[in-house]
């Protein structure tokens, strides 16, 4: 067979397009109420292949196709990789969550698909035009996931909120990218740093950059850009969460790492002083916010803003070590978090009737196993060794203060202090005395009391689906090989790292 | 392969196995606590391989039964285990009351007993695993893990209401201080580029970790607060009397002091040399103050685990000031008394338990005669009493005894008034001690013996107790079987931090007195 080598740069791109495009089309012919688990299977299977082929696209050495505009090296695969990986286990994790609203399942599925493309597209493109297009494709569909679940008000307030937010945020990174354009002649990265050493306008330049941080500041719920993220996080149906509380952050901390540290080198000391305080902001308002939190969506909401903030922590180890961190702890992150959301996506099902700390007291009696396994993640977003968390955030913290910065990294530290307390608090009311719920609940009766007595009796909720539990047990495995055995993944952060530099 | 070269993983990963063992089997009749019994009495005979393939020739710094694999590739991590005459006593004494704290909880936790016991071994996969880690990453790894199932152990497992606020309280007094040490331990490697301890040792020997005095300051100081906390040392000590109030008997046995005293010795001693020699004074005055503070509360508190409390304070103090008078009869008084205070303490925590399972209350007011009822208990209370007290023939006189001589002798300003304060200790221990027992055992029948039927110790009881009392005789009568190894481990420190012109033939012939005194 012989590809052009457009085709093949982009052939895990490619293959999730059109396996989305074939799911829509099935979708259409589909009789209401049979069974969308099928089309399910056909989207993991797309995303596997697409998965292998970027594999084997890091055999292939550096690839670029459409005059440029591309650029296939470690550095993207790393990310696609991660993407993939999110992305299946997002679907295995819903695959079930559809139950009694199988109408959805279609359309959701092939969502995801080119939401990942869209991810994908923004990991892998070397001109900052192209970034949008990613962004912009991979933005819609997560809008219209986040309002998935039809009919419900949080639902429709968190698509609302996350699009109009969202667009503001893009039209800042598109005007970003005019500046950069005025100032250097090129939208292409490479040329931007080229052109940066000559330019007449290097404050407009910074400018241009400023305003790109703003934009994917935001899709990276960075502070002071997070605001969106608690109500979006909690109206949108918990998969989702899951991923685009990783995915899209994951995708846009590539382009971050691209810009600042191949488009913008020379301007270092001026942005790492910008990343410097959106980290510490980030890690801080995050870490204050969970505090107080009673709904677990919200409250993991904070905490992913305050991971947003360790890993920008990496950016100031410049240039050293700082790419493989922020790489290590992206996957770690993903996982851990990806793990947490598919345990909450468990306990709750389609109608999350288990939403806050309260409704989750003495689950360890109920659910041993999805305890057991939330405690495992939240212990890991914790930073409790033998975790990915650990490592990633060990890692970090070391490339940081390799470069000097010790008070960002005792910033950093002393926020996991804190950080502990409410991860803390989930995990004690899981594993909370029985006797003490019934005193409990009365007072905190309402809604929730009868979804979650209904969620009780049922013996349907209580098992794990097999797609479900393959999703958590990769999860868990991930979180655990990332902490113990982290050699390969750091091999493959550097291997990324040196492709970028 | 010589199991010489696995041993330490074996002794590690053997609880782990049993955690993980535990987690998958059904939580029916005794079941947890047959198979936690059957774990950590094996793992405690994995320890007693140590003390008897150990080879006491060696001079300290060589580590024994070693283990050094690569780990990550970079940052440079090493899988790095080893002991020395330091640690090999620890952790046969971590070995033993492991199945004791089993035995002992047999059954007073009667619910979530899998919760339970799952945590408590894990506790000691973290504890062993701190004691034989020579890698500073691995260290840190096995000191973070320690947290958690003790943080948890006393929010779940706790006596009253005050159990979350209790676990809270430690949980952050301890992490906190931990992050420190992270960027403490992170701005060594950024200097050195290693984690492996020896070879930091060395570097520190040869004034290499950094030439700036103030930044090897902050990073000392950074250790130090963190085991400071964990010990605890005088105004640290906030979250160790609601810790050991609520946390179950069991836990208590291995909550404080050990792990964290070890660790002074270990890696503050090994890698900031001058800083913790320049400390010492101040160690040392907060030591006395800690002496004397908590044997002043001790007498006045009328719940016996708060009593305990206090009374653990100020005999851990009694460590500190021993090992920062860095006289050779010092550290290894106090590393001695480490290990008395292991057995003594766990067994005196062991008897508080279980009298509040008979009577279900730790209030001193409510007992009273009970010395009619419970001859055994009252037996055995009186020798644990008598062991802490530190009556001559019983083993912590020899470590007390040691401590005072070497804090006598160091080189330190106004160490006559300091160590005549810190005996005050000594004298106001005996007195809490004895007034509790009279207070309990003696005077009349007090309101709760009266309610409540007791029963004397069962078989399993007898069982959990004697071994203890075994070895405070033992100790106190052969203290030369311990000291062998703790003692290359002393004479090392103090001749690698004391300048060479301090006459140390002096304390070594001093030292051999003492031991010979003792004995």
């Amino acid at each position: 067979m012989n590809l052009s080598p457009s085709v093949i740069a982009l052939l895990p791109e490619y293959v999730l397009t059109l396996v989305g495009v074939l799911l829509m089309l099935v979708e259409a012919v589909l009789k209401p109420g049979t069974s969308r688990k099928p089309l399910g299977w056909l989207a993991i299977a797309g995303t596997t292949a697409a998965g292998f082929i970027s594999y084997y696209q890091l055999r292939l050495g550096t690839l670029t196709a459409f005059s440029g505009s591309i650029q296939v090296d470690a550095f993207s695969v790393f990310f696609h990789l991660l993407i993939a990986a999110v992305v299946l286990a997002t679907l295995l994790g819903s695959l079930d969550y559809f139950e009694g609203h199988v109408n959805l399942a279609g359309e959701y599925f092939a969502l995801v698909l080119f939401g990942a493309v869209g991810m994908m597209l923004m990991t892998c493109s070397v001109e900052l035009l192209m970034v949008f297009i990613g962004l912009e494709i991979s933005s819609i569909s997560t809008y219209i996931l986040a309002g998935f679940r039809k009919g419900q008000g949080t639902a429709v307030e968190s698509s609302i909120k996350y699009f109009l937010l969202g667009s503001f945020a893009t039209a800042f990174f598109l005007y970003g990218i005019a500046l950069a354009y005025g100032s250097t002649g090129s939208t292409a990265i490479a040329a931007i740093a080229h052109g940066l050493a000559t330019s007449a306008t290097p404050h407009m330049a910074f400018l241009a950059l400023g305003m790109m941080i703003v934009g994917l500041g935001f899709k990276v719920s960075a502070a002071p850009f997070h605001v969106w993220t608690p109500d979006v996080y909690q109206g949108a149906p918990a998969p989702v969460v899951g991923m685009m509380s990783t995915a899209p952050k994951a995708a846009a901390f590539a382009v971050l790492l691209r810009i600042t540290f191949s488009g913008f080198p020379m301007m270092e000391h001026r942005w790492s002083l910008l990343i410097w305080g959106l980290a510490a902001l980030s890690m801080t308002i995050g870490n204050l916010g969970a505090l107080k939190q009673n709904d677990v969506k919200r409250l993991l909401a904070y905490s992913s803003i305050a991971h947003a903030g360790y890993l920008l922590v990496a950016f100031t180890a410049f240039p050293a070590a700082g790419i493989s961190a922020a790489c290590f702890y992206t996957a770690a992150y993903a996982a851990m978090n990806v793990g947490a959301f598919a345990v909450v996506t468990q306990v709750g099902g389609y109608n999350e009737s288990l939403r806050t700390i309260e409704d989750y007291k003495s689950l360890a009696l109920r659910r041993p196993i999805l305890s057991a396994l939330l405690a495992f993640f939240l212990l890991s977003l914790i930073g409790i060794p033998f975790t990915g968390g650990f490592f990633g955030k060990f890692y970090v913290f070391n490339a940081a203060l390799q470069a000097g910065h010790v008070w960002i990294v005792i910033i950093g530290l002393l926020n996991s202090g804190v950080a502990c307390f409410y991860y803390l608090r989930v995990l004690s009311s899981v594993y909370a005395k029985p006797e003490e719920s019934t005193e409990a609940l009365p007072s905190a009766a309402g809604s929730s009391t009868g979804d979650l007595s209904a969620s009780l009796s049922s013996p349907a909720a209580v098992a794990i689906s097999v797609p479900a539990g393959i999703a958590l047990a990769l999860a868990a495995a991930a979180v655990l090989m990332l902490g113990i055995l982290p050699n390969h993944i750091l091999h493959l952060a550097n291997f990324a790292s040196a492709s970028l530099r | 392969m010589n199991i010489d070269h696995i041993i330490l993983t074996l002794i590690v990963f053997v609880p782990l196995a049993g955690a993980l063992l535990l987690a998958l089997l059904p939580d029916r009749g005794k079941t947890m606590q047959w198979a936690a019994l059957a774990v950590t009495l094996f793992t405690f005979l994995l320890t007693l391989h140590l003390p008897f393939h150990y080879s006491y020739a060696s001079p300290s710094g060589v580590f024994q039964f070693e283990q050094n694999l690569p780990w990550i590739a970079s940052p440079v991590i090493r899988y790095h285990l080893g002991v020395d005459g330091l640690s090999m006593w620890l952790m046969v004494l971590t070995g033993l009351l492991a199945p004791l704290g089993v035995l002992i909880s047999w059954r007073a936790i009667d619910s979530r007993k899998k919760l339970f016991y799952v945590l408590f071994l894990l506790q000691q996969v973290a504890m062993m695993g701190i004691f034989v880690s020579l890698d500073l990453f691995l260290y840190y790894a096995f000191w973070e893990m320690s947290l958690i199932p003790m943080a948890i152990l006393i929010s779940t497992f706790g006596r009253t209401k005050r159990r979350r606020l209790a676990a809270i309280k430690y949980f952050l007094y301890a992490f906190i201080p931990s992050a420190l040490l992270l960027v403490a331990m992170l701005w060594v490697y950024a200097k050195t580029g290693t984690f492996d301890l020896p070879k930091l040792a060395d570097l520190a020997a040869q004034h290499a970790i950094s030439p700036s005095s103030s930044a090897l300051w902050i990073a000392s100081l950074g250790f130090l607060l963190a085991f400071s906390v964990k010990i605890p040392v005088f105004p640290l000590h906030g979250w160790l009397v609601d810790a050991i109030c609520e946390a179950p008997t069991a836990a208590v046995m291995v909550l404080a002091g050990k792990t964290a005293l070890y660790s002074i010795l270990r890696f503050s001693f090994a890698i900031f040399p001058e800083q913790s020699h320049r400390i010492a004074p101040l160690m040392i005055a907060l030591a006395v103050i800690g002496i004397v503070y908590g044997s002043l509360l001790a007498l006045v508190q009328n719940d016996l685990k708060q009593l305990a409390a206090y009374s653990t304070l100020g005999h851990l103090s009694f460590i500190t000031l021993g090992i920062f008078t860095f006289t050779i009869a010092g550290l290894d008084g106090g590393i001695y008394q480490i290990l008395n205070h292991g057995i003594s303490g766990g067994a005196f925590f062991m008897l508080l338990g279980l009298l509040y399972e008979r009577y279900g209350t730790y209030d001193i007011r409510e007992y009273g005669g009970l010395a009619q009822k419970l001859p055994w208990i009252v037996t055995l209370y009186a020798i644990t009493t008598l062991s802490i007290i530190g009556l001559p023939m019983l083993n912590s006189f020899v470590g007390e005894f040691l401590i005072l001589s070497g804090s006598m002798q160091s080189p330190f300003a106004h160490r006559h008034i300091l160590t005549a304060l810190a005996t005050t200790g000594v004298i106001l221990s005996a007195a809490y001690m004895m007034r509790m027992l009279q207070r309990v055992f003696y005077c009349d029948l007090g309101s709760k013996p009266q309610a409540v039927a007791g029963w004397d110790l069962d078989t399993r009881e007898h069982l959990a107790l004697w071994p203890l009392v075994a070895l405070f005789l033992a100790m106190g009568l052969a203290p030369s079987i311990w000291t062998r190894a703790i003692d290359t481990y002393g004479t090392a420190v103090n001749a690698a931090v004391l300048s060479p012109a301090t006459p140390t033939t002096l304390q070594v012939t001093s030292l051999q007195t003492t031991t010979g005194g003792a004995r």
